[in-house]
Protein backbone atom coordinates (compact mmCIF):
# COMPACT_ATOMS: atom_id res chain seq x y z
CA UNK A 1 0.00 0.00 0.00
CA UNK A 2 2.80 2.40 0.91
CA UNK A 3 4.53 1.61 -2.36
CA UNK A 4 1.37 2.43 -4.32
CA UNK A 5 1.07 5.75 -2.50
CA UNK A 6 4.67 6.69 -3.16
CA UNK A 7 4.52 5.71 -6.80
CA UNK A 8 1.36 7.62 -7.56
CA UNK A 9 2.49 10.93 -6.12
CA UNK A 10 5.76 11.22 -7.98
CA UNK A 11 7.31 9.96 -11.12
CA UNK A 12 7.24 10.75 -14.76
CA UNK A 13 3.56 10.10 -15.31
CA UNK A 14 2.50 12.75 -12.80
CA UNK A 15 4.67 15.37 -14.51
CA UNK A 16 3.12 14.50 -17.85
CA UNK A 17 -0.31 14.61 -16.23
CA UNK A 18 0.40 18.02 -14.75
CA UNK A 19 1.48 19.41 -18.10
CA UNK A 20 -1.61 17.99 -19.82
CA UNK A 21 -3.87 19.38 -17.14
CA UNK A 22 -2.41 22.86 -17.51
CA UNK A 23 -3.00 22.71 -21.26
CA UNK A 24 -6.56 21.45 -20.83
CA UNK A 25 -7.26 24.15 -18.24
CA UNK A 26 -6.02 26.84 -20.61
CA UNK A 27 -7.98 25.43 -23.55
CA UNK A 28 -11.31 25.13 -21.74
CA UNK A 29 -10.90 28.46 -19.96
CA UNK A 30 -10.22 30.26 -23.23
CA UNK A 31 -13.19 28.53 -24.87
CA UNK A 32 -15.48 29.62 -22.04
CA UNK A 33 -14.21 33.19 -22.07
CA UNK A 34 -14.30 33.66 -25.85
CA UNK A 35 -17.82 32.28 -26.12
CA UNK A 36 -18.95 34.13 -23.01
CA UNK A 37 -17.88 37.47 -24.43
CA UNK A 38 -19.28 36.69 -27.85
CA UNK A 39 -21.60 39.50 -28.85
CA UNK A 40 -22.09 41.48 -32.00
CA UNK A 41 -24.40 44.40 -32.68
CA UNK A 42 -25.16 45.52 -36.19
CA UNK A 43 -27.51 48.01 -37.74
CA UNK A 44 -29.37 47.01 -40.85
CA UNK A 45 -31.56 48.92 -43.22
CA UNK A 46 -34.89 47.16 -43.15
CA UNK A 47 -36.95 49.34 -45.38
CA UNK A 48 -37.49 52.68 -46.96
CA UNK A 49 -40.11 55.24 -46.17
CA UNK A 50 -40.04 57.57 -49.10
CA UNK A 51 -36.38 58.56 -49.28
CA UNK A 52 -35.30 57.94 -45.72
CA UNK A 53 -34.05 54.44 -44.88
CA UNK A 54 -35.33 52.81 -41.70
CA UNK A 55 -32.58 51.25 -39.66
CA UNK A 56 -32.98 48.58 -37.04
CA UNK A 57 -30.32 47.32 -34.70
CA UNK A 58 -29.89 43.61 -34.20
CA UNK A 59 -27.70 41.89 -31.66
CA UNK A 60 -26.26 38.41 -31.79
CA UNK A 61 -25.46 37.14 -28.32
CA UNK A 62 -24.45 33.74 -27.12
CA UNK A 63 -27.38 33.68 -24.70
CA UNK A 64 -29.81 33.45 -27.59
CA UNK A 65 -28.88 29.82 -28.17
CA UNK A 66 -29.29 27.40 -25.21
CA UNK A 67 -26.58 25.13 -26.64
CA UNK A 68 -24.05 27.96 -26.36
CA UNK A 69 -25.11 28.73 -22.79
CA UNK A 70 -24.50 25.05 -21.93
CA UNK A 71 -21.17 25.29 -23.76
CA UNK A 72 -19.99 28.20 -21.60
CA UNK A 73 -21.17 26.57 -18.36
CA UNK A 74 -19.62 23.18 -19.15
CA UNK A 75 -16.28 24.68 -20.19
CA UNK A 76 -16.20 26.72 -17.00
CA UNK A 77 -16.91 23.60 -14.93
CA UNK A 78 -14.22 21.53 -16.64
CA UNK A 79 -11.61 24.28 -16.33
CA UNK A 80 -12.47 24.60 -12.63
CA UNK A 81 -12.05 20.83 -12.22
CA UNK A 82 -8.64 20.98 -13.90
CA UNK A 83 -7.63 23.91 -11.71
CA UNK A 84 -8.55 21.92 -8.60
CA UNK A 85 -6.54 18.93 -9.77
CA UNK A 86 -3.52 21.09 -10.58
CA UNK A 87 -3.73 22.73 -7.15
CA UNK A 88 -4.01 19.30 -5.53
CA UNK A 89 -0.93 18.07 -7.33
CA UNK A 90 1.17 21.17 -6.75
CA UNK A 91 0.20 22.15 -3.21
CA UNK A 92 -1.04 18.90 -1.73
CA UNK A 93 2.31 17.20 -2.13
CA UNK A 94 2.15 15.42 1.20
CA UNK A 95 -1.40 14.09 0.93
CA UNK A 96 -1.46 10.37 0.39
CA UNK A 97 -3.13 9.28 -2.79
CA UNK A 98 -4.80 6.21 -1.43
CA UNK A 99 -6.82 3.83 -3.57
CA UNK A 100 -10.12 5.63 -3.11
CA UNK A 101 -8.68 9.05 -3.96
CA UNK A 102 -7.09 7.78 -7.14
CA UNK A 103 -10.42 6.19 -8.06
CA UNK A 104 -12.36 9.38 -7.44
CA UNK A 105 -9.89 11.37 -9.55
CA UNK A 106 -10.31 8.86 -12.38
CA UNK A 107 -14.12 8.91 -12.13
CA UNK A 108 -14.21 12.72 -12.03
CA UNK A 109 -11.98 12.87 -15.08
CA UNK A 110 -14.27 10.50 -16.97
CA UNK A 111 -17.39 12.45 -16.04
CA UNK A 112 -15.76 15.70 -17.09
CA UNK A 113 -14.65 14.33 -20.43
CA UNK A 114 -18.18 13.21 -21.27
CA UNK A 115 -19.61 16.56 -20.13
CA UNK A 116 -17.14 18.51 -22.24
CA UNK A 117 -17.64 16.34 -25.32
CA UNK A 118 -21.42 16.77 -25.06
CA UNK A 119 -21.10 20.55 -24.79
CA UNK A 120 -18.63 20.86 -27.64
CA UNK A 121 -20.71 18.70 -29.97
CA UNK A 122 -24.00 20.44 -29.22
CA UNK A 123 -22.42 23.82 -29.89
CA UNK A 124 -20.75 22.50 -33.05
CA UNK A 125 -24.02 21.28 -34.56
CA UNK A 126 -25.85 24.48 -33.65
CA UNK A 127 -23.03 26.48 -35.21
CA UNK A 128 -23.30 24.35 -38.35
CA UNK A 129 -26.99 25.20 -38.60
CA UNK A 130 -26.14 28.88 -38.11
CA UNK A 131 -23.46 28.76 -40.78
CA UNK A 132 -25.25 26.79 -43.46
CA UNK A 133 -28.88 27.23 -42.57
CA UNK A 134 -31.31 24.40 -43.10
CA UNK A 135 -33.41 24.62 -46.19
CA UNK A 136 -35.71 21.77 -45.20
CA UNK A 137 -36.81 23.59 -42.10
CA UNK A 138 -36.50 27.01 -43.76
CA UNK A 139 -33.96 28.31 -41.27
CA UNK A 140 -31.77 31.06 -42.69
CA UNK A 141 -28.08 31.18 -42.04
CA UNK A 142 -26.89 34.01 -39.86
CA UNK A 143 -23.13 33.90 -40.49
CA UNK A 144 -23.26 36.06 -43.58
CA UNK A 145 -24.64 38.92 -41.54
CA UNK A 146 -22.78 38.45 -38.25
CA UNK A 147 -19.36 37.37 -39.44
CA UNK A 148 -17.39 38.36 -36.32
CA UNK A 149 -19.82 36.52 -34.05
CA UNK A 150 -19.40 33.38 -36.11
CA UNK A 151 -15.60 33.70 -36.18
CA UNK A 152 -15.34 34.06 -32.42
CA UNK A 153 -17.69 31.13 -31.96
CA UNK A 154 -15.56 29.02 -34.29
CA UNK A 155 -12.43 29.89 -32.30
CA UNK A 156 -14.11 28.92 -29.04
CA UNK A 157 -15.25 25.63 -30.59
CA UNK A 158 -11.74 24.75 -31.76
CA UNK A 159 -10.39 25.42 -28.26
CA UNK A 160 -13.11 23.25 -26.74
CA UNK A 161 -12.38 20.35 -29.09
CA UNK A 162 -8.69 20.60 -28.24
CA UNK A 163 -9.79 20.46 -24.61
CA UNK A 164 -11.84 17.32 -25.32
CA UNK A 165 -8.83 15.53 -26.83
CA UNK A 166 -6.61 16.60 -23.94
CA UNK A 167 -9.19 15.54 -21.34
CA UNK A 168 -9.51 12.17 -23.03
CA UNK A 169 -5.75 11.61 -22.77
CA UNK A 170 -5.80 12.81 -19.14
CA UNK A 171 -8.63 10.42 -18.36
CA UNK A 172 -6.77 7.52 -19.96
CA UNK A 173 -3.64 8.36 -17.94
CA UNK A 174 -5.67 8.55 -14.70
CA UNK A 175 -7.22 5.15 -15.40
CA UNK A 176 -3.83 3.64 -16.18
CA UNK A 177 -2.51 4.97 -12.88
CA UNK A 178 -5.29 3.04 -11.19
CA UNK A 179 -4.52 -0.19 -12.96
CA UNK A 180 -0.74 -0.18 -12.60
CA UNK A 181 0.30 2.08 -9.76
CA UNK A 182 3.84 0.66 -9.80
CA UNK A 183 4.46 1.51 -13.42
CA UNK A 184 5.55 5.08 -12.77
CA UNK A 185 7.46 4.34 -9.58
CA UNK A 186 10.74 6.17 -9.15
CA UNK A 187 12.08 3.62 -6.67
CA UNK A 188 11.53 0.19 -8.14
CA UNK A 189 13.86 -1.37 -5.60
CA UNK A 190 11.49 -0.39 -2.83
CA UNK A 191 8.68 -1.92 -4.85
CA UNK A 192 10.41 -5.24 -5.20
CA UNK A 193 11.27 -5.57 -1.54
CA UNK A 194 7.85 -4.94 -0.03
CA UNK A 195 5.13 -6.23 -2.33
CA UNK A 196 3.12 -8.52 -0.08
CA UNK A 197 1.57 -6.66 2.88
CA UNK B 1 -21.58 -17.31 -6.32
CA UNK B 2 -21.34 -13.57 -5.84
CA UNK B 3 -19.07 -13.31 -8.85
CA UNK B 4 -21.56 -15.23 -10.97
CA UNK B 5 -24.47 -12.96 -10.06
CA UNK B 6 -22.30 -9.91 -10.70
CA UNK B 7 -21.31 -11.24 -14.08
CA UNK B 8 -24.92 -12.02 -14.99
CA UNK B 9 -25.90 -8.53 -13.84
CA UNK B 10 -23.27 -7.01 -16.10
CA UNK B 11 -24.45 -9.12 -19.04
CA UNK B 12 -28.04 -8.04 -18.46
CA UNK B 13 -26.94 -4.39 -18.30
CA UNK B 14 -25.06 -4.69 -21.55
CA UNK B 15 -27.96 -6.45 -23.24
CA UNK B 16 -30.28 -3.67 -22.07
CA UNK B 17 -27.86 -1.01 -23.34
CA UNK B 18 -27.65 -2.80 -26.69
CA UNK B 19 -31.43 -2.91 -26.86
CA UNK B 20 -31.82 0.77 -25.99
CA UNK B 21 -29.23 1.91 -28.53
CA UNK B 22 -30.81 -0.28 -31.20
CA UNK B 23 -34.26 1.07 -30.37
CA UNK B 24 -33.05 4.67 -30.59
CA UNK B 25 -31.47 3.90 -33.96
CA UNK B 26 -34.58 2.24 -35.41
CA UNK B 27 -37.05 4.83 -34.13
CA UNK B 28 -34.97 7.68 -35.54
CA UNK B 29 -34.49 6.03 -38.92
CA UNK B 30 -38.17 5.26 -39.39
CA UNK B 31 -39.34 8.75 -38.49
CA UNK B 32 -40.68 10.35 -41.60
CA UNK B 33 -43.68 12.49 -42.22
CA UNK B 34 -45.14 14.30 -45.14
CA UNK B 35 -47.18 17.41 -44.54
CA UNK B 36 -48.67 19.82 -46.97
CA UNK B 37 -49.83 23.33 -46.33
CA UNK B 38 -50.71 26.09 -48.73
CA UNK B 39 -50.06 23.76 -51.70
CA UNK B 40 -46.47 23.32 -50.54
CA UNK B 41 -45.49 19.78 -49.67
CA UNK B 42 -42.95 19.35 -46.93
CA UNK B 43 -41.39 16.06 -46.01
CA UNK B 44 -39.51 15.75 -42.76
CA UNK B 45 -36.91 13.00 -42.58
CA UNK B 46 -34.11 12.35 -40.16
CA UNK B 47 -31.54 13.12 -42.88
CA UNK B 48 -32.63 16.75 -42.94
CA UNK B 49 -30.59 17.58 -39.89
CA UNK B 50 -26.92 16.73 -39.63
CA UNK B 51 -27.26 16.20 -35.87
CA UNK B 52 -29.85 13.45 -36.39
CA UNK B 53 -27.59 11.70 -38.91
CA UNK B 54 -24.77 11.79 -36.37
CA UNK B 55 -27.15 10.42 -33.72
CA UNK B 56 -28.04 7.48 -35.97
CA UNK B 57 -24.39 6.73 -36.78
CA UNK B 58 -23.30 6.97 -33.13
CA UNK B 59 -26.06 4.66 -31.94
CA UNK B 60 -25.24 2.19 -34.71
CA UNK B 61 -21.60 2.08 -33.62
CA UNK B 62 -22.61 1.63 -29.96
CA UNK B 63 -25.07 -1.17 -30.79
CA UNK B 64 -22.50 -3.09 -32.81
CA UNK B 65 -19.89 -2.65 -30.07
CA UNK B 66 -22.29 -3.82 -27.32
CA UNK B 67 -23.29 -6.81 -29.36
CA UNK B 68 -19.65 -7.83 -29.82
CA UNK B 69 -18.75 -7.35 -26.15
CA UNK B 70 -21.69 -9.56 -25.13
CA UNK B 71 -19.75 -12.50 -26.49
CA UNK B 72 -16.36 -11.69 -24.99
CA UNK B 73 -15.19 -14.64 -22.87
CA UNK B 74 -14.66 -14.05 -19.19
CA UNK B 75 -10.97 -14.89 -18.97
CA UNK B 76 -9.93 -12.76 -21.92
CA UNK B 77 -7.30 -10.09 -21.31
CA UNK B 78 -9.26 -7.72 -23.54
CA UNK B 79 -11.43 -6.68 -20.58
CA UNK B 80 -8.84 -4.05 -19.71
CA UNK B 81 -9.30 -2.64 -23.18
CA UNK B 82 -13.08 -2.70 -22.69
CA UNK B 83 -12.77 -0.03 -19.98
CA UNK B 84 -11.24 2.47 -22.39
CA UNK B 85 -13.66 1.54 -25.18
CA UNK B 86 -16.60 1.89 -22.78
CA UNK B 87 -15.44 5.42 -22.02
CA UNK B 88 -15.18 6.22 -25.73
CA UNK B 89 -18.66 4.81 -26.38
CA UNK B 90 -20.11 6.81 -23.50
CA UNK B 91 -18.54 9.95 -24.95
CA UNK B 92 -19.96 9.12 -28.37
CA UNK B 93 -23.43 8.55 -26.93
CA UNK B 94 -23.48 11.69 -24.87
CA UNK B 95 -22.17 13.89 -27.65
CA UNK B 96 -24.66 12.56 -30.22
CA UNK B 97 -27.56 12.84 -27.77
CA UNK B 98 -26.69 16.38 -26.79
CA UNK B 99 -26.27 17.49 -30.42
CA UNK B 100 -29.62 15.94 -31.41
CA UNK B 101 -31.28 17.51 -28.36
CA UNK B 102 -29.90 20.96 -29.21
CA UNK B 103 -31.26 20.81 -32.75
CA UNK B 104 -34.57 19.24 -31.71
CA UNK B 105 -35.05 21.98 -29.14
CA UNK B 106 -34.74 24.60 -31.87
CA UNK B 107 -37.20 22.60 -33.98
CA UNK B 108 -39.70 22.56 -31.16
CA UNK B 109 -39.41 26.07 -29.80
CA UNK B 110 -37.75 27.91 -32.65
CA UNK B 111 -35.23 30.69 -32.13
CA UNK B 112 -36.90 34.07 -32.19
CA UNK B 113 -33.65 36.03 -32.31
CA UNK B 114 -32.41 34.25 -35.41
CA UNK B 115 -35.79 34.19 -37.11
CA UNK B 116 -36.06 30.39 -37.06
CA UNK B 117 -39.62 29.12 -36.82
CA UNK B 118 -40.45 25.90 -35.01
CA UNK B 119 -41.38 23.03 -37.29
CA UNK B 120 -43.13 20.79 -34.78
CA UNK B 121 -46.42 22.45 -35.48
CA UNK B 122 -46.40 21.21 -39.05
CA UNK B 123 -44.98 17.72 -38.53
CA UNK B 124 -46.13 16.58 -35.05
CA UNK B 125 -45.72 12.87 -35.68
CA UNK B 126 -42.09 13.34 -36.78
CA UNK B 127 -41.42 15.38 -33.65
CA UNK B 128 -42.94 12.72 -31.42
CA UNK B 129 -40.87 9.97 -32.97
CA UNK B 130 -37.69 12.01 -32.66
CA UNK B 131 -38.54 12.62 -28.99
CA UNK B 132 -38.97 8.88 -28.49
CA UNK B 133 -35.62 8.17 -30.13
CA UNK B 134 -33.93 10.76 -27.92
CA UNK B 135 -35.45 9.21 -24.78
CA UNK B 136 -34.19 5.77 -25.83
CA UNK B 137 -30.76 7.32 -26.45
CA UNK B 138 -30.82 8.81 -22.97
CA UNK B 139 -31.65 5.42 -21.43
CA UNK B 140 -28.75 3.89 -23.38
CA UNK B 141 -26.46 6.63 -22.04
CA UNK B 142 -27.45 6.02 -18.40
CA UNK B 143 -26.92 2.28 -18.83
CA UNK B 144 -23.55 2.90 -20.40
CA UNK B 145 -22.42 5.09 -17.51
CA UNK B 146 -23.36 2.24 -15.13
CA UNK B 147 -21.50 -0.22 -17.35
CA UNK B 148 -18.43 2.02 -17.38
CA UNK B 149 -18.38 2.14 -13.59
CA UNK B 150 -18.84 -1.62 -13.46
CA UNK B 151 -16.00 -2.32 -15.93
CA UNK B 152 -13.72 -0.03 -13.97
CA UNK B 153 -14.63 -1.87 -10.78
CA UNK B 154 -14.12 -5.33 -12.21
CA UNK B 155 -10.78 -4.57 -13.85
CA UNK B 156 -9.12 -2.34 -11.34
CA UNK B 157 -10.06 -3.49 -7.83
CA UNK B 158 -9.70 0.03 -6.50
CA UNK B 159 -10.23 -0.76 -2.87
CA UNK B 160 -7.39 -3.30 -2.99
CA UNK B 161 -9.63 -5.96 -1.47
CA UNK B 162 -7.83 -8.91 -2.97
CA UNK B 163 -4.58 -9.89 -1.34
CA UNK B 164 -2.64 -11.21 -4.28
Amino acid sequence: MAVAKLAATSGKSSKILLGLRVLAFLATLSAAIVMGLNKETKTFVVGNVGNTPIKATFTAKFQHTPAFVYFVVANAMVSFHNLLMIALQLFGGKTELTGFRLLSIAILDMLNVTLLSAAANAAAFMAEVGKNGNKHARWDKICDRFATYCDHGAGALIAAFAGVVLMLIISAVSISRLVQPNKCSISTTAASTSVVP
Amino acid sequence: MVKLTKRIGALVLRLAAFGAALAALIVMVTSRERASFFAVSLEAKYTDMAAFKYFVIANAVVSVYSFLVLFLPKESLLWKFVVVLDLVMTMLLTSSLSAALAVAQVGKKGNANAGWLPICGQVPKFCDQVTGALIAGFVALVLYVLLLLYSLHSVVDPFLLQKS
